[in-house]
Parts: C-alpha cells; structure tokens; sequence
C-alpha cells in the first residue's frame, strides 16, 4: 500500500498550489481581478492541506496541518517566467505567463487527485474517497480559472 | 386640482387598493410658475429618465420650451403618477451652463471650435490607431441614459465596424448583476415579473433594495396596496433604517457582505421546512440537488451568526416568503454592488425555482435596473454583450448577427466576454487602450477609487472624448468634448424594469450647436467610412425611428423581440417586449409555461462558475442538461476581500437619496431637488455617534485606505458599525472643478471606494470597503442639510423636516378624461 505517499505528495503539491496563486496575487495587485480571486481560491489550497494532513495520520504521517511559507516555486516561477517573456517587462505579458504556470500547476494537483481518488477506491478506504470526492472539484475549478482568464487577456496583451 | 409639495411628500398622496384590484390612477403634474394646462401649446407623449421605472409622461410645450410635464393616466406603469425627480427635473434642460458648442484641448486647455474640427480629430485619432495598433486601442464605454437607437447604433459601429471587443455601459455599476443573475438562472437575461405583480403579491421581499428611494412612483404603488384592504407583508434586507424597513414586516440588517449567508439560511429554512413545490422543481429545473447539499451547512442559527441578525427574525423572514402564496421579490444594489453580488442575486431566484413561484400574477422576481434604458443598454449590446442577448460564445449567433449586419463574421469579436469598463481602465492603464469614447456619463465621480480613475483618465497617452451634455467632472479632463442634445430634444425609445417599452417623442430643439447622441454616432461612422462586406456603408439609416426599424429586424425571434412593435404603436402608451406576431399586446410575464431559454442553441449564456467566474464551456453547460429548463445554482460564501476591524473599524456603505440622480449633473442644477439634498452627508447609528462622541451637525471626516471625505453628520437608524455616504456629489460645482482642490476637500463617496468586483458581472463593489470616522469640527448646533423624508430620517428629535415649499407645489388629480387613453394592451392588472 502506497496510500501515505499519494496523501504526502498532494500535501506538498497544495502547499505548492497555494503558493503559486498567492505568489501571483502579489505579483498583479494592479490586476484586481486577479488579485483578489486567486487570494480566495489559495483559500481552498489551505483548507485541503489541513483536510489532508489530518487524514494523514491515519497513514501513519506526521503533516503540517497549516499551509506552508515555503517561497521555492515561486523562484522557479519567477526564472520560467522570464524565459518565455525573453525578459520583457510588460505585466500583461507576465500576467500570461503566470496563469500559463498555474494552469500547469492546478492541473498537476488535479492528477494527484486523480491517483488518489483510484488508490482510495482500489484499497476501499471511503474517507479517503471522499475527501477526494469534496477536494477534487475545488482544484479542477481552480485550473479552469487560470485557463479563463488566459483566455480573457490573451488577445489584449498580444495584439497590442 | 389639489397642490401638493412632492419634497415634502416623495411618493405623494395615498390611492388605496386591494389584491387584484387595478391600481387607480392618479395623476401628477408641474408646470411653469403661472402656467395652466389650457395655456400649453402641445403635449408630447415621453417616458421618466431619471430612474429606471419608466414611468410614462407628457411634455408640456410653451412657446418652444419646455415648460413642465404631466403623468399618462393610461399607461400600465404609473397610472398618471410621477416621483420628485421626474416633476421638477425636467428644468435642468434649460440650464445656462449646457455645452452648446463642440470643445477641444489646445495647449492644454478646452476651446470651443466646429461641429467639423472637433468631429475630425475624433475620427482622424480613432484611424491612427486603427493603423497603428488595431481595434484594441479603441474603447466605447456608455451609460443607461440614451435611448435605445443610440446604444444599437453604437454598438454596430463598435462590434461591427471597427470590431472592438472594448465596449461597456455605465449599466456595469448599476444592473450588470441583474442581467448575470437573470442568465445564470434562466439562460437568458430579461426580467420574468411585471410591475403589476405589486397588485396581486401577499408577500413583497426586497433584497437591498430601496424602492422607496431608486423607483419613487413602484413604492407608491405597494404604498397604495398597504394601505388597502388585505395587505401583503414586506421582508426587508437592508442594514439601513429605510422606508422599505420601517413598512417591513421583518427587517434584516445584515453584516455587509454576507448576503450569500443570509439567502443560504432563507433557503435552508425553505427546504428543510418543505416549503417547496416538488413537482415544479421536477419538470422546470435542474441542479437542486446541489443547492440542497450546500445549503445544509446553513442551518439558520449558523446564518444568523454569520450575518450577525437575530435568529428568530432569520426564521421569520423564512416562514413568511416560505409561506407565502404569491410572492414577489425585488432586488437592487445592496446585492449587486455588493460582495459575491451574481451569487446572491441568483438565490433570490432560486427561491422562486424551488417555491415554483414565475411567471403567474403576485409571483415574480424584479432584478431592477437603476438608469432609464439600463434595459436597452443590455439587450442592443452596449454594455458589450452581443445584440438581441445573441451568446458570443455560440459561433451560429455570432453568423447570424452577421447576416443582419452584412459583415464577416470574423470582424464581430467573440474571441472572449466582452471588457468590462474596470478591465479598459486596467488596459488604458497599462498603455494598449489609447482612445477611449464616453457618452453620457461621469466615471470621474461615479468609478470607485477616484484618485486611480483620475490618474488613468489625465495620461496624456490616452485619447478621451466626452459626449455629454454639461461640462461633467470627466468632460473637464477630456481631449474633445461633444455638445449632446437630451431627453425632449431628440427622439427615441427606451424599456423600463419591467420591459415596459416607451416612446419619448422630441419636444424642443437643441441648445446651440448641440445635436442628438444618435446624428453625432451616425456622422462618426460616416467620417470613420465604415461599410458592410459589399462596400455599402455599415450603418444603413438616418434618424431615429429608421434605427428602431433595423433593430425590430436583429431582435425578431430573439427573447427581446421587439419585431411587433412600431413607434405609432407606442405613442398610444408603453408595450412589454417581447412583442411579436404572436404576442401582439406584448407579454405580461415571461416563462409563464415554465420554459425558459435555457437550450444550449438558443441561450444567451452558458454560465459561470459563481465564485471564480470561469465561464462555462458549450460542453460543461450541455453536461448541465437545462433544455429550456431553469438552472438552479448554489454558492458557497467566502469572507468579504476587505474586513472592517483596526485601524478602520467601520463598514462604509454607499447609496443615494431620492432627490438626486447619478452624479447630479441634471438634478443638482434643479432648485427643488438641489435645495432638499445640497451637500454630502454622513450616517452612523446612535450607539456609534455615542460611543465616537458625535452628535448631528458635527463635521466628520471618513477615510480609508484610498482617500478620505468630510461631511456633516446625521444620525439615522443605521445597523451599528455601518458609515453610509451618498455618491452623488463629485467637484463640478466646487472650486476644484474635476477633483477635490486639496486633502480637505474631498467629498465624493468613490474616494473611499474599493477597486474589485464581482468576478461574475464585473459590478464594481461599492457596499464593503472598511472604514474610519473622526470628527474634524463640532456643528454649530446646526443639523447636517440630509434628507429627513427616506432612509436619512434623524434618529434624535429638532432636526427640521425637509420641505420644498410653494416652488415645489405639484398638482395631483383624479382621472384625468382624456388625459392618455388607458391602453388596451395589458392583459390584466392594468386594463381600466
């Protein structure tokens, strides 16, 4: 049984989730749109990460039930942004590209989902399903918002 | 005929009437000092504009001028009645300071010039760009105040000529929560109840929404039924002491921004005590499910806590629209303008879906409007929408609105939602929108966070043309300023709250050189050549009725069908769309059947994801499976972006009086109205004033984090913790002209205000911002110049009553013979 490491993994991958959408409201506090929605929605990173490390114990781990304030993605964030821009500075552009990572990051969770949702029905563990059941949507949602608004600002910020 | 004083007494004298009873008719009149109706030359059949109800009227013409009005007897809406504003307002027209000329800025200051220069320079700047940059550059952003000609014609220049996706209406700040509402529910926007469902309701609920004060004469009429026989009881949802509330029987004065928590604890006290129809839910709707599952987790003692209201009123409030037999719910601003606006709004509608309560008299749901054709705004694609409420996500409606048009298809953006006016600003801001068109209204006051609005407006890189009709704080700062004419100086027609359909036939000419808003569009798109796919030019008409013609044609078949209507027809009074072959009279109600324009083919819109505000694919919407059934759709409530606490520990609502419209750019230039609401005020409750140590009068300042304003303090029965400041008043009429002259000056409420909105209707929020209140100087035993007739009503004792006095002296009468003939058009309800 593999189930700790499916739990451990999206632990750190909604911590990581989290980060990129707050990391990315800082970025574009002039985008309030972009500002204040993806504050709310790190929400729901939090509220998974605490769900997941209290179930976690039953597997026998020990994880922080409080969103971590680890800024590594961010990093990572920051250098592949500036790859794709070729390091232009316009924000609509860099706005582009960071809903372009967080779309790539939600819909990362999301698989993790996936894997846990399986693993949970395979070993019958119906907690664990629905935990899944309730957090999945939350993060497809999640991706479907980045996707949107990249659609919204695409043709703006390329056009012009 | 009996005089009385309309400041005084807003909604006038009392008509009583019963439950299905026909509204009687009462008819209101001002004319000229001096004048009496045998003296006045012509009577010219128009419609209110100073509000969204649409109220029908004549135009008393002397001599050339206007020189009063009189309320139509006959018509369905108002049965001869007339508010405050509608009575006296009509004497701004005539105002010394109206733009007369066309201006334009030379070395930095505004000079009068030609019709022909001003015209040029618009047109010559809109092609540089257009060669330059593209359709991107240019941005159109509109208002709710012209008539429908005007917003199609607009529209067909914007989307089909120049094909810009940059095209908003002023209606974002006012009804675009109503209309995302009406699509997220129905599939389509259009307003399913009727004015006249006031005559036949036992239950009247009002979900932030100051009737009393936004829609005067519809106030009248539940007025006329409380003091009638079998009166309906009113729920109110407001945290201000209003006239709605002091008449309600249960008040809810609700923490701003938990109106999501509220309508899911009214919604599980609905469910769990059955109070629903099973088998209307069965055959017309789908997702209750959901909504039963969500709203589990709002048992009312948890609602209650959230929203910080007493329980038992919790429960009340649901016994009574549980129990209701015919219930009607209206709702406005303190939704719309509010945190998670689409997604409260949509579960007053959902109430109505599960107590299968549409499209049957006293059962409807009103999402208002504020502006006089807010309506037409919407539904001709002014407020970017596509028209004739086609979906620009649907590739067979975007072919066929291009078969109307004669264009390619490819021309009409649909490659994403339309830009909302905040997201142009955003673009205007960054630098890639460089010419933005504003007609007819006043985003230097009316935008939230005014210094930002201001400091995007003033950039020299960015072009602003301003089409109005007074200097406006935003025309003081524009490149070229356009002379409008206004309403009884144009023709055109314009829809109402409840798609009451109005002609307003012109009356007089124009001051000066000022021109219809419809000649100057059309000599826009002339001098901007635009054409059609075959070479002919794009817009194929010349005036105003030629213009509703080709419109009748874009709506025919659509859910605002208008294809049955003729402008002879509506000079007999007010018709509802849609009117067609089959619906000759118009429609009273819509999805009276219980089916709605839901399909996947016909909808308007496939829906948003109500808390990210994804819009929905074809895919996602079909898995919904509505097919002409109603979406019933659940939220979840997440905590306001800005808590009150620390340093600004109030709530700062704001809102407006009955005495004034907009930014006052009509009704502070109307001695009556301007004499009954001179200045800004302030209102906190008593225990605040108490514990802040204030009293009435006391010069106060209010601040957040964006600006700050001073005022004078009226103490009102407010919700504790809540400051209230009007949002009328703006510089124009003070020394700094289009901005406070330094940092005490400050006094429009959108200083305060916050820059974020409902990320489904993009309605900027103006009812949760935090807030800090300090006293700058003690009154002088004077009392603040507020209002005492509506929601300003002073808590305490010795503050004078507001009167207008014999300058406001209104005639009001019986039926008038003669006075309009009663329409024959409204099934029930309103036919004499």
């Amino acid at each position: 049984m593999k189930l700790d490491l499916v739990v451990r993994e999206l632990h750190r991958s909604e911590n990581e989730l989290r980060q990129v959408l707050l990391r990315m409201s800082e970025r574009h506090k002039a985008d309030h749109e972009t500002y204040h929605v993806a504050r709310d929605l790190a929400r729901w990173c939090a509220d998974h990460v605490r769900d997941l490390a209290e179930i976690g114990r039953a597997y026998g781990l020990d994880l922080d039930p409080s969103p971590s304030g680890d800024h590594g993605p961010v990093d990572r964030l920051r250098e592949k942004a500036a790859e794709w821009l070729g390091r232009r500075p316009e924000p609509a552009l860099l706005l582009l590209a960071d809903l372009r990572h967080l779309y790539r990051v939600a819909s990362g969770v999301s698989l993790d989902w996936e894997l846990l949702a399986q693993a949970a029905q395979g070993a019958r563990q119906a907690e664990l399903l629905a935990l899944a059941q309730r957090c999945h949507p939350q993060t497809l949602r999640q991706a479907r918002w980045a996707n949107a608004r990249l659609k919204e600002s695409a043709t703006q910020a390329l056009v012009s | 005929m009996p005089q009385v004083d309309r400041i005084a007494e807003p909604w006038g004298t009392r008509t009583p009437y019963g439950p299905g009873d026909t509204w009687p008719v009462r008819v209101d009149s001002f004319l000229e000092q001096g004048l009496a109706e045998h003296d006045v030359d012509r009577w010219v059949p128009s419609a209110t504009i100073l509000h969204s109800n649409g109220d029908a009227l004549d135009i008393a013409v002397k001599d050339g001028r206007i020189a009063g009005v009189r309320g139509r007897a006959g018509d369905r809406v108002n049965r001869g009645r007339l508010g405050p504003k509608d009575l006296y307002g009509w004497q701004a027209g005539q105002s010394p300071d109206r733009l007369r000329r066309p201006l334009i800025r030379e070395h930095g200051r505004l000079v009068e010039t030609d019709w022909d220069t001003a015209m040029d320079r618009v047109a010559g700047r809109a092609r540089e760009l257009l060669a330059e940059q593209g359709p991107s550059a240019i941005g159109f952003y509109t208002t709710g105040q012209l008539f429908l000609e005007e917003y199609y014609t607009l529209a067909l220049i914007a989307h089909g000529g120049i094909g810009t996706n940059h095209v908003d209406g002023n209606t974002r700040l006012c009804t675009a929560t109503a209309a995302a509402a009406l699509k997220e529910s129905f599939g389509c926007d259009g307003q399913p109840g009727s004015y006249t469902d006031v005559d036949h309701a036992d239950v009247i609920a009002l979900y932030g929404h100051n009737m009393a004060e936004t829609q005067s004469v519809l106030w009248s009429r539940v007025l006329d039924r409380l003091a009638g026989p079998n009166p309906p009881r009113l729920v109110c949802v407001d945290p201000r002491e209003t006239a709605v509330a002091r008449a309600a029987a249960v008040h809810l004065a609700n923490r701003p921004g938990t109106n999501v928590p509220l309508m899911n604890g009214l919604l599980h006290e609905i469910i769990a005590n059955g109070w629903i129809d099973e088998r209307y839910i069965r055959e017309h709707t789908v997702g209750f499910g959901e909504l039963r599952e969500r709203v589990r987790d709002f048992p009312a003692e948890e609602a209650a806590r959230l929203c910080d209201v007493p329980v038992d009123d919790l429960r009340e409030a649901a016994r009574i629209i549980g129990t209701a037999d015919r219930l009607l719910s209206t709702v406005l601003q303190g939704f719309y303008q509010s945190h998670q606006a689409t997604a409260a709004a949509v579960q007053v509608n959902n109430i109505h879906l599960v107590r299968g309560m549409l499209g049957r008299p006293g059962c409807g749901v009103l999402q208002m409007n504020g502006q006089p054709s807010a309506q037409n705004t919407r539904e001709c694609g002014a407020d970017g929408d596509l028209p004739g409420f086609r979906n620009w996500s649907n590739d067979d409606h975007v072919r066929d609105l291009a078969r109307v048009w004669n264009v390619d298809p490819l021309v009409i953006p649909h490659y994403a939602p339309p830009t909302h006016v905040m997201q142009m600003l955003r673009y205007a801001e960054e630098g890639s929108l460089r010419f933005l068109y504003v007609t007819g209204t006043n985003p230097a006051v009316s935008l939230p966070e005014l210094a930002r609005v201001r400091s995007i407006l003033e950039q020299e890189r960015l072009f602003l043309v301003v089409q109005d009709i007074f200097p406006s704080e935003t025309a003081l700062m524009a490149d070229v300023v356009l002379p409008a004419a206004t309403w009884g100086e144009k023709t055109g027609t314009l829809t109402n709250a409840d798609r009451t359909v109005h002609l307003s036939d012109k009356a007089v000419d124009p001051p000066g050189e000022a021109r219809p808003d419809l000649d100057i569009l059309l000599d826009l798109a002339r001098r901007l050549e635009l054409t059609d796919k075959d070479g002919a030019p794009l817009v194929k008409w010349h005036d105003a009725e030629g213009a509703f013609e080709a419109w009748k044609e874009c709506s025919r078949g659509r859910p605002c069908d208008y294809s049955g209507l003729t402008y002879e027809l509506l000079r007999g009074g007010g018709v509802q769309w849609p009117c067609d072959a089959r619906n000759p009279d118009g429609t009273e109600r819509l999805y009276a059947d219980g089916r709605f324009r839901s399909a996947p083919g016909d909808c308007e819109d496939f829906g948003h994801d109500l808390v990210t505000g994804a819009p929905l694919s074809d895919t996602e919407y079909r898995a919904l499976n509505p097919g002409g059934r109603a979406i019933i759709k659940a939220a979840e409530y997440l905590p306001a972006h800005e808590e009150a606490g620390g340093e600004h520990p109030f709530w700062l609502i704001t809102g407006r009086t009955v005495y004034h419209f907009h930014t006052r750019t009509k009704t502070a230039r109307v001695p009556q109205l301007q004499r009954a609401a001179p200045e800004p005020w302030v209102e906190l409750s008593p225990a605040d004033a108490r514990r802040l140590g204030l009293a009435e009068g006391d010069l106060v300042e209010v601040a957040t984090s964006r600006g700050a304003v001073r005022a004078r303090l009226r103490v009102t029965g407010m919700r504790d913790g809540v400051v209230f400041l009007p949002f009328h008043y703006g510089y124009w009429d003070r020394p700094g002209g289009h901005r406070p002259e330094d940092e005490r000056s400050g006094r429009a409420a959108n200083e305060l205000t916050t820059t974020d909105w409902d990320p489904v209707s993009k309605q900027p929020l103006f009812k949760t911002a935090a807030a800090r209140v300090t006293l700058v100087e003690r009154g002088a035993g004077g009392p603040s110049a507020a209002p005492t007739t509506a929601a300003a009503r002073p808590a305490g004792t010795g503050v004078p009553a507001t009167t207008g006095g014999p300058q406001a002296l209104a005639g009001e009468s019986g039926q008038e013979p003669g006075a309009g003939r009663v329409s024959g058009r409204v099934r029930e309800g309103g036919a004499a």
